[in-house]
């Protein structure tokens, strides 16, 4: 009974963890199914969410609610100030190009908000404005912030979903993710389209800072890297380009990384995730869920 | 001798250079900490070089370079802690061997990894560089001596100017053989289209997969002239931040020129390690937000580097 | 008039250039953390070094022009820096490299080079002795880990009376894998059973899988050699999972920045630290009152420590009929009984301080003294 006990606390912990991860592999999904683009800096926006946070609770003592709203507001735009003026001009080029830009994009955020007279190279203590609460369920322990986090996280891709599925906009959007060209044919503003997509996409990275604050109290420009590169084989896992691929994939990315540090090492963790990413590319380069995009 | 036909130049103004930089060290006008720096200069040029085969002539982007420079780097230390080497002569042999691992690693990546799509093998390459870094971090559980995270310490200093000098000069003869070579045109091709190549009855899997092995090849010689220049190794200096510094190398110096690779290799190290020594430590870090955005401003107006496919009549690099 | 006054200025010239003249400059170095993830410890570094250079400028035999880098605490920057200091800058000797992860490559460089350190916190054997020899220029101003995780292990089980420990520590830092090896060896010779013995790395920021990990064992004392970043960190995720034992943790902890990231959960943790600044002794009071007034907060070990290396570096200096590398290292190698603000200081064959350690508790506004543990 305590191995089952056992099993499902670390499942729950991974799966913590991977909710986090799904809401930047979302991003990261959405952004490639529009543009074709892997934005590498989108773990750094995911960062930039966390200093804002912590910016607001910190220094301004804001109540939460606004917290979230406005954190999610930065993170959008500055999701969409790094399209317009990064990935906007190289609409055309070659993918490579746009990459390497995107890399250029990544390490001057981190580069840039590491400064001294930005947010410091420093490891900064995200504020909890609430305590934490433990609650015993017998076989398992949860938190109030693994409460906070499940549930925030499933409510925004209930919301997520309703746009992406059941909107004109998410109708504009899945348009041009198929085909630009058709798209703008049939009327779609594709430059708005991008845009708005970029700023959903961003947005939730930016709701992923925030919980990832709360449950690991501690911020630094640099942490965006790993979280961001393991998000995106999260939702290359899952099928990239799929919504419903990059929340599976989070988790599953979540809970593997949890269960090796458990059972194996925590050392291991991280070279785990990249076997699997291996794995998956050779394997099944579409994802669990896809079988849209040629990767050969 | 067809191997160096058309490098006499080529040869003669490498002899001059080396000439030069010989005096300037005997001298005593360069401190050993400048001296540190040219002979890492021109070991960052043999593995950009590495990079450029692959990418510059071939086309296949890749992220985790430096993975290759770090294994030639640990395992040729290990190897001459093993056997205690500390000559020059005896440690050719392990450079080479270093280099070969390295390559054959490379090869047997590709094997799966290069029919991926450009960006696709940028997120493999990424993903294997970083499998390295880890295995590297971990590597003390194999054997104590090796350091894992806490770094390997006590390699002999064996790289000097004459050993690199003769390494480089090789290696790019070597490498501009192979450029204006069938194999080179057949490279170049497959950048420019891969299925028309395809087409054209090119086998492009075996072509590619060789310009891989040769590129890492070349970044495992780099890596074991590293190791035995700054006696230290830590794997946190093998990450994707090496291997961005290798591509931006290759990029500014110019995809499909071994004259900008030279060129920009001396010149982004003089830059990053010139301002180690002329700026105070707290501008330094300023370096790295300039950077990217030089690299985003190159991407829009000239993606293809500063020297692309252009290589110097003066260094006797072109084709004669 | 005007022959007074140019004579007055003559005067003053002549004293001017004579007084310059008298005072033989030497380079002294610094590497410190002045960024990264022990900011603080730096900063602390830096401050003390400052200190200790106006205290010998009053009385001493040279004019001290420093030399400062800072190595991020990461071993390649320290070894660059370490060059830079010592083949551009050409110091006579140098401070510091404060971490064990730093110093012991750069222990290297200074054996190399043949240029005297001095390190004021490193506590990793290897730093000053490899694979069984000596480096005949490295002196440390701190004890050891084996003495420091045997005092943390002794005070497990003789005070805190405790059976059952976890050990959790940073694969990557050999301070933190040497605290905890010898935590291990000589707990388990009390009698003590390590019920688990789990590593982590550097960058790992999610302990929930550990914690979890943890509980399911039951140890009575969780044991956290690594420093008060990575500290605060677990701690705050193990009581997160209902890890309630008490803890153990090692100077590594001693920093403001502690309680901040972890919060009240860090009240009642143990450490064992160099000194503390409730010392009574006239040089530690001299040296906390002239810290706090120049900087508005009581000097943490840290501090301490780097005033006490430095101080020996230029006390022995003065000993010397000239300066030189060479002459400052066989010195330096003979100094006994020196006093200083962590203690009473000797160097032993290894180049190794005796001293004795502290044990502190963590309250609510801060670490307070609770008994003296002698080598």
């Amino acid at each position: 009974m305590e191995v089952l006990g056992y099993l499902l606390q670390q499942l729950v912990n991974g799966l913590q963890l991977g909710a986090i991860y799904a809401l930047i592999a979302l991003g990261y999904t959405m952004v490639y199914g529009v543009l074709r683009l892997i934005n590498f800096a989108h773990g750094d926006i995911f960062m930039f969410g966390s200093f804002v946070a912590y910016y607001l609770i910190a220094k301004w003592q804001m109540p939460l609610s606004l917290v979230f709203v406005i954190t999610m507001a930065a993170t959008a735009l500055l999701g969409l100030v790094v399209e317009k003026v990064a990935y906007k001009p190289l609409r055309g080029a070659p993918r490579i190009s746009l990459l390497i830009t995107a890399v250029g994009v990544s390490l001057f955020l981190e580069y840039f908000l590491s400064l001294d007279s930005m947010f410091t190279p420093n490891y900064i203590a995200f504020p909890r404005p609430f305590d934490v609460v433990a609650y015993d369920l017998s076989l398992v322990a949860i938190t109030n912030i693994q409460l906070i986090i499940f549930s925030v996280t499933a409510a925004s891709l209930f919301l997520l979903y309703l746009l992406v599925y059941r909107s004109k906009y998410g109708r504009a959007m899945r348009a041009v993710a198929h085909n630009q060209e058709t798209a703008s044919l049939v009327g779609i503003n594709v430059d708005a389209v991008i845009s708005f997509t970029f700023a959903v996409g961003t947005a939730l990275a930016g709701l992923g800072g925030i919980l990832y604050g709360f449950a690991y109290p501690q911020i630094n420009v640099f942490m965006g890297i790993m979280p961001g590169i393991k998000s995106f084989i999260a939702a290359v896992l899952g099928g990239i380009g799929l919504v419903h691929g990059a929340v599976l994939g989070g988790l599953v990315i979540g809970v593997s990384e949890v269960f090796v540090s458990a059972f194996l090492s925590s050392t291991l963790r991280d070279g785990v995730i990249f076997v699997i990413l291996l794995l998956v590319l050779l394997f099944r380069p579409n994802g669990f869920f896809g079988k849209r995009r040629e990767k050969v | 001798m067809t191997f160096l036909k058309g490098a006499k130049r080529f040869l003669v103004v490498s002899a001059v250079a080396y000439i030069l930089l010989k005096a300037l060290f005997l001298s005593g006008l360069a401190t050993e900490y400048v001296q540190q720096v040219v002979l890492y200069a021109l070991v960052m040029i043999i593995a950009s070089l590495g990079l450029n085969v692959i990418y510059g002539y071939t086309g296949q982007f890749s992220l985790g370079h430096a993975a290759f420079y770090g294994i030639g780097a640990y395992v040729s230390a290990c190897l001459t802690h093993a056997f205690a080497v500390d000559s020059v002569y005896a440690f050719l042999p392990i450079l080479l061997f270093g280099g070969l691992f390295s390559g054959l690693i490379g090869y047997l990546i590709g094997v799966p990894i290069l029919k991926l799509r450009d960006d696709f093998l940028a997120i493999a390459t990424l993903g294997f560089g970083m499998l390295v870094r880890v295995l590297l971090d971990n590597s003390d559980k194999v054997a104590d001596v090796v350091g894992g995270s806490r770094g390997f310490i006590g390699i002999p200093r064996i790289t000097n100017l004459e050993l690199v000098f003769v390494v480089l000069v090789f290696l790019v003869v070597v490498t501009r053989n192979l450029i204006f070579s069938k194999y080179g045109l057949f490279w170049q091709c497959i950048k420019d289209d891969e299925l028309a190549s395809t087409a054209f009855g090119i086998d492009t899997g075996r072509m590619k997969s060789m310009a891989f092995t040769y590129g890492c090849f070349l970044a495992g010689v780099a890596g074991g002239l590293y190791a035995h220049l700054y006696t230290f190794l830590h794997p946190s200096n093998f990450d994707l931040l090496k291997s961005i510094d290798f591509l931006v190398i290759v990029i500014v110096g110019g995809m499909g020129s071994i004259t900008g690779t030279i060129f920009a290799g001396l010149l982004w190290v003089g830059f990053i390690e010139g301002l180690r020594i002329a700026l105070p430590s707290g501008i330094l870090e300023l370096r790295w937000v300039f950077i990217p955005i030089f690299l985003i401003i190159l991407m829009m107006l000239r993606p293809y580097g500063l020297f692309a496919q252009k290589e110097s009549r003066f260094l006797g690099i072109d084709k004669t | 008039m005007m022959r007074k006054s140019a004579s007055i200025a003559a005067m003053i010239f002549l004293l001017g250039t004579g007084l310059a003249g008298a005072k033989e400059t030497v380079k002294i170095g610094l590497i410190s953390p002045l960024t990264g993830d022990v900011k603080t410890f730096g900063e602390s570094s830096r401050n003390a070094f400052y200190i200790a250079l106006e205290e010998y400028g009053k009385t001493g035999k040279y004019t001290i022009s420093p030399f400062i880098v800072d190595d991020r605490n990461d071993p390649t920057e320290g070894a660059n820096g370490a060059l830079k200091l010592i083949t551009q800058d050409k110091v006579l000797a140098f401070v510091g490299p404060l971490t064990s992860k730093v110093s012991i490559p750069v222990s290297e460089i200074a054996t190399k080079y043949k240029v005297p350190m001095i390190t004021e916190a490193a506590t990793n054997p290897k730093v000053t002795v490899y694979e069984g020899k000596r480096k005949p220029y490295v002196f440390r101003a701190c004890f050891t880990d084996p003495f420091q995780g045997y005092v943390a292990a002794a005070f497990a089980l003789r005070d805190l009376k405790v059976k059952t420990a976890a050990v959790l520590y940073d694969v990557g830092n050999d301070y933190s894998r040497g605290l905890a090896e010898v935590f291990k060896s000589t707990f388990e010779k009390g009698n003590g059973s390590v019920v688990a013995y789990e590593s982590y790395q550097k960058d790992d920021v999610d302990f929930s899988a550990l914690a979890t990990k943890i509980r399911l064992k039951k140890p009575e004392l969780v044991f956290i050699p690594d420093y008060y970043n990575k500290a605060g960190l677990i701690v705050r995720q193990l009581r997160e999972k209902a890890v309630n034992c008490a803890l153990i943790g090692t100077d590594g902890w001693d920093s403001p920045e502690l309680i901040k990231i972890a919060g009240n959960t860090i009240v009642g943790g143990y450490f064992t630290n160099h000194y503390s600044p409730e010392r009574k002794d006239k040089i530690a009071e001299r040296f906390i009152a002239r810290y706090r007034e120049k900087h508005g907060s009581v000097p943490d070990a840290l501090a301490a420590l780097t005033y006490d290396a430095a101080m020996i570096l230029l006390v022995t200096l003065d000993k010397l009929k000239e300066p030189g590398s060479e002459q400052l290292t066989k010195a330096l190698s003979q100094l006994k009984n020196f006093q200083g603000v962590t203690g009473v200081i000797s160097f032993d064959k290894n180049g190794d301080a005796v001293k004795s350690a502290v044990i502190l508790r963590m309250e609510k506004n801060g670490p307070r003294y609770v008994t003296t543990v002698r080598p």
